[in-house]
């Protein structure tokens, strides 16, 4: 064992000390195993143009599912995220149907700004309100939802009323890979850097950990999680950009039930729901993981009422598994 | 007290059996009261606006509308004690409903469907507490996996079909009234489960180590306490009464779909947060959350009589959730406030944030002209 | 006299109308180590927590370098030159050793990325100055108590602090330890550092400490120098009487074995620990930290029960897989982490105390509150702890008395067996004499006791037989009468690997 101070020995390393430093081991194998499967049983699913599928499918999950880790690093939640794309989407579609000239990088940014200041509110709630996240977000996630109602009076924004240049925003390619695929390689990279190379970043781990370490550490907790929040609503509304940009349209109910998706890629990439541990890896292999099962679902034709019994099944299966194999790994 | 009082008492008797006298009035700031407050002040408004509240036909359905959500509701606050959480009570109504109207349409007699969904949704517990207590996963995680395998099950038992015609020795556990009286019997059923709960609750061993369990775990093991079998009797008794739920929903309405009960997980959770639930565990108590889902069940029902909108509706219950929790702390922060040293950075951030929700608001209703016009 | 560099005047503090400190004065100078002491309770860390902004005082000033300060939060008084070391202790779970040293100061390059290499060469050097070597790469959470109070120590000493407090820093560290810890507080003091350094072993005071200064029930009482006073005389103000003999250990009648634990094995752990208790004697268990020890306790409290051997009770095998089954079978284990595994902080003391043993207190599974309550308190009266009533939430307690409580709590299941992991780590003097009588007379009643400490002259004063153990082999095996520091030293310190071999 190296966890014993031992007076003037060098700690040995081994392999499974280097297997348990890498976190994603469980989830990497279940992907091969399931892929390996599915692969058995429909050849279709090992080509260029289904994983392109996959990744599609995946991209917006990903960004959002991104901001959450981020949340669910400090010990919260955000269970508003779908609403917040629901009202972005909504506000977004509209001015757009209103004024179609409107350049694409200023609806971005209008994006990226609505989802910023419903995320503030979020954080003002929680750090000074002192509401629990879960409840704050609940309450909101009911709150954001009804604003998408009153906001919209139940209308819709369709395709037609939307311009060519939301559309073109995640179907155009660069070097054949759809522009929506490189947003989210992007927007990964970023947090990557921030989480890890900031101290910031840093920061935010220390705060999911130990909060009151963190304040005796000279940390200040209240100012980590109102940023949380912040970047959470950040990622959400560009998630609701791409979102109009996907689906040609705007909705009351879009999104909806999204948030719990946000959580269980987080979760199946090994982020604690009890702060402090997780990994953008972990959570961009937990998408992939998520969107290769529901593809793989259709792939082999299992009857679309079982569909969604299959995949629960599965992300349980895929959770115990990493459990099994890094509580393996981490004893040896 | 002086200093001298507290010493001498200190050299003299180093410690009391006594609890610390209460001020009068602060015992009516604890939470439960302050809901019951609201509770009046709900039926007061009510009843102001519109003569059709306090009709007592109208009092005893909108009651039975909110069973489900209160049977569900009782193990939900044991769990929410020990600090987990159960996603799945919603899914698991639907799955074990759903099985019952099956067999139902299979021509099965109806006490044998109903015995069936009420094992399969046993079972369904046993698997979350399977996990949770013995595979050791956290119980958000599990039950949102299982959150969406139970009602994907539902949906693979009766697909788009729905199951219709029970006879009405069935209905009657959602439907009936005991008695000939105006009470409907699934209220009947609530309260003598909620009796049975508050009490194990708060006057048994297991009550007494639900909440060790949910402010320190570990400590809770090293003092002997069975946690492993805790859990997973907890879940167990979840999934039950989550089938239990089912089946009383069906009954009221008279046939199954799978998507029954969608969503519910969120109601049954925001009562028992409202009632003053720690969400983290450790705190809370049974009155305190069944008086929360009267008033919640009260305000939704005033405003289905006002004919609003049931979006709109859980934009308000989602407010007072939040408001709820806020304004206890509210004093708090404005002693916190007058400690601070004034920093020109608090100020120009407050100035900040208000300039953007203003601007934010403006741009609302300024980008949702068009749709005022319309109409 | 030297100009001071902190300076407390008439410092009052009260939580919930319970005055914790009056009109308390202190002063520190550069290139000093000044020692607080008091008993339990005596508010020795709530003033430093005010000093570090942590608590507001309600009443007093504080001034730093003659300037009068206001620190509103502990990030204040970082920024003024204070780090602290708090007695309960504040790692990050989730984060490596090394990262814990540094964070929120993590080196950078560019000012904006983290520099990890950098991080980890000086966690590496600061470890090695310290004289331990604890993988840099391990998460916190697997760390032992003293592992992690040594990070702490660590982490203090990377801020370069002009005043350095430490409260309880070595409560579980053993001797070698201690010595290098005290070699670079020598450092520090050499070059102007001051520091504030409480803990409730005297000869460390005598050997560390420039100045003194003794607190009772929250007073000031006085402050000397460390070389113009006594024990005796520290003790004198400490508690306002003397305390004779500190290790009280009567010789009592040895009776049967009660407790036999043959080739326990837990993989990893420890490897054929094989000892046996009688009814009546304390058996001292030794070694240095990480030496495993702690881990044979919990193996046989069926916490984390061992993959091989024995355990025999009254010459029965029995196997233990839970603790529930080691309280029926009359063992009680108080263990060394009192905040995550002996106390439920968040609950009253009533509680606390009952827990193990609620059966007692129910009928058919009701609890029958006045019993509770009458037993609670006579409980928390006979251990004498130090709080307003029973119903005091148990995290509002001095570290102390926090400990008392679990010692209350264990004791009053009336166990066969009783094991005892650093059984007086952070009780004050005065009653750890009571704890050392306790124990004694509770071997005179017949009880078998197995006691874990690091504290050498405790093993040796308290303990009948002692064995020593060094990373998970039994390495030592003395009678009271052959024990002396240095031969369990040598045996805590021998190499088993090569033993093991030839
Ligand atoms: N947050 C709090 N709320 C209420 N009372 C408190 C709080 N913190 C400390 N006290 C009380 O203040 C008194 C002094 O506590 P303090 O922790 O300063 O003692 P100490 O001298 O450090 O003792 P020890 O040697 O046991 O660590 C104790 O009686 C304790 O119960
Ligand atoms: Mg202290």
């Amino acid at each position: 064992m190296t966890t014993q101070i031992s007076r003037r020995t060098t700690p040995r390393i081994n392999v499974w000390d280097l297997l348990a430093r890498f976190r994603e081991v469980g989830i990497i194998v279940f992907i091969l195993l399931l892929g390996a499967v599915v692969t058995l049983r429909a050849p279709s699913f090992l080509t260029v143009n289904n994983f392109r599928d996959i990744l599609m499918n995946i991209s917006i999950l990903a960004i959002v599912a991104l901001g959450q880790t981020i949340v669910i690093l400090t010990k919260g939640i955000d269970l508003s995220v779908s609403s917040m794309i629901g009202l972005v989407a909504m506000m977004v579609g509209f001015v757009m149907r209103q004024y179609p000239e409107t350049p694409i990088f200023l609806i971005v940014l209008l994006g990226m700004a609505l989802g910023t200041i419903a995320g503030s509110f979020n954080s003002i709630i929680i750090t000074f309100g002192k509401v629990p996240p879960i409840i704050a977000t609940l309450g909101t996630l009911s709150v954001y939802r009804g604003l998408v109602f009153f906001y919209s009076g139940g209308t819709w924004v369709n395709s037609f009323e939307l311009p060519q240049s939301i559309k073109m925003l995640s179907k155009g390619r660069l070097f054949g890979v759809p522009n929506l695929i490189l947003i989210a390689l992007f927007i990964s990279i970023i947090v990557y850097l921030f989480l890890k190379f900031t101290r910031t970043g840093r920061n935010i781990y220390a705060v999911g950990s130990n909060v009151e370490a963190a304040e005796y550490a000279g940390i200040r907790p209240q100012r980590i999680i109102f940023l949380v929040y912040l970047i959470s609503g950040l990622l959400s509304g560009i998630g609701a950009v791409l979102w109009v940009s996907r689906f040609e349209s705007a909705q009351t109910n879009t999104a909806l039930g999204f948030e719990l998706q946000t959580v269980t890629a987080a979760v199946i990439g090994g982020v604690s729901i009890s702060g402090g541990v997780g990994t953008v890896t972990g959570v961009v292999l937990g998408a992939i993981l998520l969107g290769i099962i529901q593809n793989a679902l259709t792939l082999v034709r299992i009857s679309p009422f079982w569909q969604l019994a299959a995949q629960g099944l599965l992300i349980l299966i895929a959770v115990v598994l990493d459990k099994v194999i890094y509580t393996r790994v981490a004893r040896n | 007290m002086t200093v001298e009082t507290i010493n001498k008492n200190q050299q003299e008797n180093i410690i009391s059996d006594r609890q610390a006298r209460k001020s009068f009035f602060s015992i009516f700031l604890k939470w439960e009261w302050l809901l019951f407050v609201l509770i009046l002040l709900v039926i007061f408004i009510n009843t102001r606006l519109s003569p059709f509240f306090l009709n007592a036909i109208n009092l005893s359905r909108t009651s039975s509308d909110f069973m489900e959500i209160g049977l569900m509701m009782l193990p939900m606050v044991l769990i929410i004690v020990t600090g987990n959480i159960d996603l799945s009570v919603a899914s698991n109504m639907g799955m074990s409903a759903s099985l019952m109207g099956l067999m139902h349409n299979m021509g099965i007699n109806i006490w044998l469907a109903a015995l069936a969904g009420l094992t399969l949704g046993t079972l369904g517990g046993v698997l979350n507490g399977y996990l949770v207590a013995y595979v050791k996963l956290p119980s958000l995680v599990v039950t949102l996996g299982t959150f969406a395998f139970f009602r994907g099950i539902a949906f693979g038992f009766l697909g788009d079909q729905a199951a219709r015609n029970y006879p009405s020795q069935f209905t009657f556990i959602g439907q009936g009234r005991v008695f000939d009286t105006l009470i409907p019997f699934s209220v009947v059923l609530f309260i003598a489960l909620a009796l049975i709960f508050g009490l194990v609750l708060h006057r048994t061993i297991i009550g007494r180590q639900l909440y060790a369990i949910g402010n320190n775990e570990p400590a809770a093991k090293y003092s002997g306490v069975p946690v492993e079998k805790i859990k997973f009797i907890l879940f167990i008794v979840s999934g039950f009464i989550s089938a239990l739920a089912g089946l009383v929903l069906a009954a009221r309405f008279g046939s199954t779909r799978p998507d029954n009960g969608t969503g519910l997980e969120l109601a049954v959770i925001t009562a028992a947060v409202l009632g003053g639930l720690d969400i983290n565990g450790g705190k809370g108590s049974m009155y305190g959350a069944t008086l929360a889902l009267v008033l919640i069940g009260l305000l939704r029902f005033g405003m289905g009589l006002l004919n609003i909108q049931s979006q709109v509706q859980s934009m308000v219950i989602g407010l007072l959730l939040i408001v709820s929790i806020l304004v206890p702390h509210i004093g708090q922060q404005i002693r916190f406030l007058k400690q601070v040293k004034f920093r020109w950075q608090s100020i120009l951030m407050t100035v900040g944030l208000l300039v953007v929700f203003t601007a934010f608001f403006i741009f609302f209703f300024w980008s949702r002209a068009p749709i005022i016009a319309q109409f | 006299m030297t100009k001071s560099i902190l300076k407390l005047k008439d410092i009052s503090k009260s939580f919930s109308g319970v005055e914790v400190l009056h009109r308390v004065s202190f002063d520190l100078q550069p290139g000093e180590v000044h020692a607080l002491l008091g008993e339990n309770g005596a508010g020795k860390s709530t003033l430093v927590k005010v000093i570090t902004g942590y608590h507001q005082p309600d009443h007093g000033d504080i001034y730093l370098d003659d300037a009068l300060v206001q620190f509103v939060d502990t990030r204040d008084s970082r920024q003024a030159g204070i780090a602290a070391i708090y007695q309960e202790l504040s790692l990050f779970p989730d984060l490596d050793v090394a990262e814990n040293i540094f964070v929120g100061r993590h080196p950078q390059s560019f000012g904006l990325k983290v520099d990890w290499r950098k991080l980890y060469d000086e966690a590496h050097e600061l470890l090695d100055s310290l004289g331990v070597t604890i993988d840099l790469k391990q998460k916190a959470r697997h760390l032992s108590i003293a592992q992690q109070q040594i990070v702490e120590i660590a982490r203090a000493f990377s801020i370069n602090a002009r005043i350095l407090i430490m409260d309880e820093p070595t409560s579980s560290l053993t001797l070698s330890e201690v010595a290098e810890l005290f070699a670079l507080v020598n450092n520090l003091r050499e070059n102007g550092t001051a520091i504030i350094f409480i803990s409730h072993r005297l000869e460390e005071l005598f050997e560390i400490a420039d100045r003194v200064t003794v607190l009772r029930d929250g007073n000031y009482i006085a402050t000397t120098k460390s070389k113009e006073t006594s024990r005796d005389d520290l003790l004198r103000k400490m508690v306002g009487r003397t305390i004779s003999s500190q290790y009280p250990k009567t010789e009592a009648p040895l009776g049967e074995v009660v407790l036999q634990v043959d080739q326990l094995t837990s993989e990893g752990l420890f490897t054929d620990i094989s000892f046996e208790v009688k009814s009546g004697e304390i058996l001292g268990m030794a070694g240095l930290v990480g030496a495993g020890r702690t881990n044979v306790a919990e193996s046989i409290f069926g916490i984390r029960p061992a993959t091989s051997g024995k355990i025999l009770i009254n010459g029965l095998e029995v196997s233990i897989n839970s603790p529930q089954q080691a309280i029926g079978l009359g063992l009680a284990y108080v263990p060394e982490d009192r905040q995550q595994h002996g106390l439920i902080p968040a609950m009253q003391i009533t509680p606390n105390i009952s827990l193990p043993k609620l059966d007692d207190f129910a009928k058919y599974t009701w609890i029958l509150n006045k019993k509770e309550k009458k037993f609670a308190y006579s409980a928390a009266l006979q251990m004498e702890v130090r709080a307003r009533s029973i119903w005091q939430l148990a995290k509002e307690l001095s570290g102390g008395n926090q400990q008392k409580v679990v010692l209350a709590k264990w004791l009053s299941t009336h166990p066969r067996i009783l094991i005892l992991d650093e059984p007086t780590r952070g009780i004050d003097v005065g009653t750890k004499a009571a704890v050392h009588k306790l124990m004694s007379d509770l071997a005179a009643d017949g009880l078998a006791i197995l006691m874990i400490s690091s504290e050498l002259p405790e093993v040796i004063g308290m303990s009948d037989r002692i064995i020593v153990m060094r990373e998970g082999f039994i390495t030592g095996h003395f009678m009271r009468s052959e024990a002396t520091q240095e031969n369990v030293i040598n045996a805590a310190t021998k190499d088993v690997r090569i033993e093991n071999l030839s």
